[in-house]
């Protein structure tokens, strides 16, 4: 192609050769950006190992699904569309960019690979890639700067408004836009003007309007806007690079590193030190993290790569009912806390104790670990493992709730939070409908199935009718099983998860023992918050099924029949327990069994699924008092269940039924909503003439 | 300021179901978890953080078996500085007074600025704080639910009193509080912390290393003696409340304002 305007190598800038500044600028650019993120790295290269390294073809997966694809964006519908397009234009760009980097220096430089046709198709792209970012920023601009949806808002307690980094940023992309397009379309104009060879320039692209606009310009004002551009776009490029590792707009680099390093094992809880064996934890001077430094690398990352796009605080239940925690700003304050001490320029700064300095106490209790805010994440950070290694700290100093106090006692004594006798666990199989009989495994026989009760159903009166229903049903299917009745312990779930590692680990040592001693090939439980523990918080033991798997089952093979709906119910709603749905995928088959009962209309929740808005939580969480709350999330539930216009809610989990019971109750829902164990529902429903 | 804290091993309400024993004489001790005595642990709590604010140490003692250890190592792993277990056959069935002799010995034979007791324990008789301070000539402040050191040698301690006032006290030391629970909030005590204390030695006490002797302590000098313990028959009085969750409530809270429960 023919040049008619001198390219940007070969033009004079008062006196100064275009090709020299055209070298300095990405050189200077070049040399600061990797400063700064040396500079960056330096807090991760202190964090605590994590391995990361592993399983890479799953990996390599889940960065085309959430990294390339934008998988979680469109959750939210018109930021996610425009942030797709953004991010695709971004990635089409990259060439051109690239390119014109080069071309200040050489300016016949021609992509490899983008000769001839696919060069063509290549410039319509981007022509059009270039339009299509400027316009999802202006729409992002109007959006953040004058309809300023909820989310984005910043509490005072948390700091100032970041509206301003948004709309700069949209403004530097923005500019990009600009000058790549004005640079080609005054080359265009320019070739036009003297009946020229004209590049191809995309119909109705921002580069074809600027082209049609400057068609009668004097060569010598396309020259100066030729040059102008090339050059702001280059500075405006690496000012950008440089800018990033500022804030929240570093996720436009360390967003894939994220992904690549994402964790996958769902529901499990990271070890006190990945680099420590349980064996060797006695030796460890601490437990936890106490300062910056004592998290892992990887959860640095994601302090770094925070969007501040508070989708997780709009999901968090403890957020929504006024609880004091906000998970995008355990991100955002580690963050700014991060910068404060490792700062680009001049001296690292003391380390300080976290709680109390950037974090409450208060704020770390209050999480209920519902994984709401991981789930919304679109660059999947995690939240729940920096909490429990947070408590873990608090515990080792004695900073522990005082309502939390006593069910710790009672659990290091009793084994379970209620302080209940170890004998009385089995009491609740003495009221069994007739026939029904409970066997404790080691007394006469060694079942071949072992039902786990864990404390809630073994001891809370209202939550031992789970315990009678699943037994009922296993009777019914003729299943050999039985219970470990006192030498069962509490599965221990909520204790680690509350910080009291070596709590959880002397419950689960005991029933492990136990278990191993039963002899039973399999395990079942009607509380997916032992589900959970016994499936990735224990080892060497047979794999744990929710009663609702092995109902599921029996309905299929035949095994449980099901008579049609009890009158006295028109609508159910299903509410999916935290420790099913989203740290297990257990959607979908407790739906089938609700819809295996016939002349059942199942209807959904707006929050149902992976949305599914927790509870309260359980165990030691149903003590756990925050100082300041609006509503209980129970309360809330059941607003959203009414919303539906059910009159039954079920759910298979002992503490959803008993957090969102008492939400019914004090919501004065009582006779309108009807709420139920699945293990309820179905005992109701089972056919014994037909069977 | 070196302070001295008594503490004892005692059944937890919370954690067992405490019933009577068949001959009439104590509980049942069978299948019962030990705990330390609440009020003692709001002693301790508050003796380390007078120790953090203006130096000194923090003893444990506690008059037991050799389970007692048990709770002095939970203290330590609190933050006392060292645990002294009181041990002695000779030591079986004193009474109040018998258990001031036996802490008052300990007391002189270390060099305490202030020995802190809990307002009361698990048989609730409230007794052994004030009988040390007369037995040591120490001043005494019960039920205290603040502690603010003044300069020099003295407190400002505060009591709660009955109805709900409260009153200032200044106080001299050395002396003998005994303290109510609520002044804090104790801290909490880990497996960990435990296991981290577990090596620490732990000095044994009996009645010859504090110079008692058999008149003095035990089941011969005791001049109070259990006659009886039981359960007493539950008497007329109990009203159940009927109807629906609203007019119960209503109810209660009528009943609560006439009784005086409610202003």
């Amino acid at each position: 192609m023919e040049h008619l305007l001198i390219p940007p190598a070969e033009i004079s800038v008062l006196g100064i050769p275009g090709i020299f500044l055209s070298l300095l600028i990405p050189v200077v650019g070049i040399c600061a950006f990797l400063y700064i993120i040396a500079r960056r790295l330096i807090p991760l290269a202190k964090g605590t190992s994590d391995p990361r390294f592993d399983r890479f073809p799953t990996r390599i997966k889940k960065v085309l699904l959430y990294w390339l694809a934008q998988y979680k964006q469109p959750r939210y519908r018109l930021a996610g569309v425009l942030h797709i397009l953004i991010f695709a234009g971004f990635i089409i760009l990259s060439i051109r960019s690239i390119s014109l980097v080069i071309m200040g220096v050489n300016p016949e430089f021609v992509f490899p690979g983008l000769d001839g046709t696919s060069g063509v198709v290549y410039s319509v792209l981007k022509d059009y890639a270039a339009t299509v970012v400027l316009l999802a920023c202006i729409a992002a601009g109007i959006r953040r700067g004058v309809f300023k949806p909820e989310r984005y808002k910043v509490p005072a307690k948390y700091g100032t408004e970041h509206t301003w980094e948004a709309i700069f940023v949209l403004g530097l992309i923005g500019g990009l836009m600009v000058f790549e397009s004005l640079f080609e379309a005054t080359a265009v104009a320019a070739q036009a003007q003297q009946g020229a060879a004209v590049e191809m320039v995309a119909p109705l692209s921002l580069a074809w309007f600027f082209s049609i606009v400057l068609g009668a310009a004097p060569i010598a004002a396309l020259q100066s806007m030729h040059s102008a551009a090339y050059f702001l776009h280059d500075l405006i490029f690496f000012f950008f690079l440089c800018f990033l590792p500022f804030g929240k707009h570093f996720h436009v680099i360390s967003s894939i590193f994220n992904v690549v390093f994402l964790k996958l094992d769902r529901g499990r809880v990271k070890p006190v030190r990945w680099d420590v064996s349980d064996e060797e934890l006695d030796n460890l001077e601490s437990f936890g993290v106490r300062h910056l430094e004592d998290f892992t690398w990887k959860h640095m990352l994601d302090f770094y790569t925070c969007v501040d796009c508070g989708r997780c605080s709009d999901n968090c239940p403890a957020a929504t009912v006024g609880r004091p925690l906000s998970p995008r700003f355990i991100s955002i304050k580690a963050r700014d806390h991060c910068f404060d001490r490792f700062p680009v320029f001049g001296e690292i700064k003391e380390r300080e104790p976290l709680v109390g300095n950037v974090f409450e106490e208060d704020e770390i209790w209050s999480c209920t670990t519902c994984g709401a805010c991981e789930e919304e994440c679109p660059v999947m950070n995690e939240y729940i493992d920096k909490m429990v290694d947070l408590r873990r700290a608090m515990v080792e100093e004695g900073k522990v709730p005082q309502s939390l106090q006593k069910p710790l006692g009672a659990l290091e004594k009793r084994g379970n939070p209620y302080g209940k006798m170890e004998k009385k666990r089995q009491e609740w199989t003495q009221e069994l409908p007739e026939g029904v009989q409970v066997q404790v495994a080691g007394s006469k026989e060694n079942p071949e199935t072992l039902f786990f009760v864990d404390s809630a159903s073994s001891f809370d009166e209202r939550l031992q009718e789970i315990a009678r229903a699943s037994a009922t049903i296993l009777h019914y299917c003729g299943e050999d099983f039985g219970i470990l009745g006192k030498a069962e312990r509490d599965s221990g779930h909520e204790v680690r998860r509350f910080g009291e590692e070596m709590l959880f680990q002397t419950l689960r040592d005991t029933n492990t023992q136990a278990i191993q001693n039963s002899g039973a090939k399999r395990l079942l439980t009607s509380d997916p918050h032992a589900f959970n523990a016994l499936n990735k918080d224990y080892a060497d033991i047979p794999p744990a099924q929710h009663i609702s798997q092995f109902i599921l089952d029996k309905i299929r093979s035949g095994a449980i029949k099901l008579k049609p709906l009890q009158e006295d119910v028109s609508l159910v709603t299903y509410h999916d327990p935290c420790y099913m749905g989203r740290h297990n995928l257990l959607y979908d088959t407790p739906r089938q069994i609700l819809d295996s009962i016939p002349g059942l209309t199942r209807v959904e929740m707006e929050r149902s699924r992976d949305r599914s808005f927790c509870c309260g939580g359980g165990g030691l969480m149903l003590f756990y008092e925050p100082p300041e709350e609006e509503q209980r999330m129970g309360q809330k539930r059941a607003q959203m269940i009414a919303e539906t216009g059910a009159d039954l809610v079920v759910s298979c989990c002992p503490f959803c039924l008993t957090n969102l019971e008492d939400g019914i109750k004090t919501s004065g829902k009582e006779g309108q909503i009807q709420i139920m164990d699945l293990t309820e529902l179905v005992v109701r429903h089972l056919d014994w003439e037909n069977k | 300021m070196n302070i001295l804290v008594c503490v004892k091993r005692v059944p937890d309400p919370a954690e067992n179901e405490i019933e009577i024993n068949k001959d009439g004489s104590d509980i049942d001790r069978e299948d019962l978890v030990y705990s330390v005595n609440e009020w003692d642990n709001y002693a301790v709590e508050e003796a380390i953080q007078i120790r953090d604010q203006h130096g000194g140490s923090v003893t444990v003692v506690s008059v037991g078996d050799e389970d007692s250890e048990e709770i002095l190592r939970r203290e330590m792993a609190m933050g006392a500085d060292q645990g002294i277990l009181v041990s002695d056959d000779a030591f079986q069935g004193s009474d109040g007074l018998g258990l001031a002799t036996i802490l008052k010995s300990v007391a002189e034979s270390g060099n305490y600025d202030l020995i802190l007791a809990g307002a009361q324990s698990d048989e609730g008789a409230a007794q052994t704080g004030g009988m040390l301070a007369a037995l040591l000539d120490y001043p005494y402040a019960s039920l205290v639910n603040e502690i603010q050191v003044q300069g020099g040698d003295k407190l400002q301690v505060g009591r709660e009193i009955e109805g709900g006032n409260q009153e200032v006290n200044e106080i001299e030391l050395p002396c003998v509080l005994s303290i109510q629970s609520g002044i804090n909030e104790p801290r909490y005590v880990g497996i960990r912390g435990i296991r981290k204390v577990s090596g620490v030695e732990i000095p044994e006490k009996g009645a010859s290393d504090l110079g008692l002797s058999e008149d003095q302590v035990g089941e011969q000098a005791a001049r109070v003696k259990r006659v009886d313990y039981f359960h007493p028959e539950m008497g007329e009085g109990a009203e159940i409340l009927e109807g629906s969750t609203e007019e119960v409530a209503e109810k209660l809270v009528e009943l609560l304002k006439s009784k005086g429960g409610l202003k």
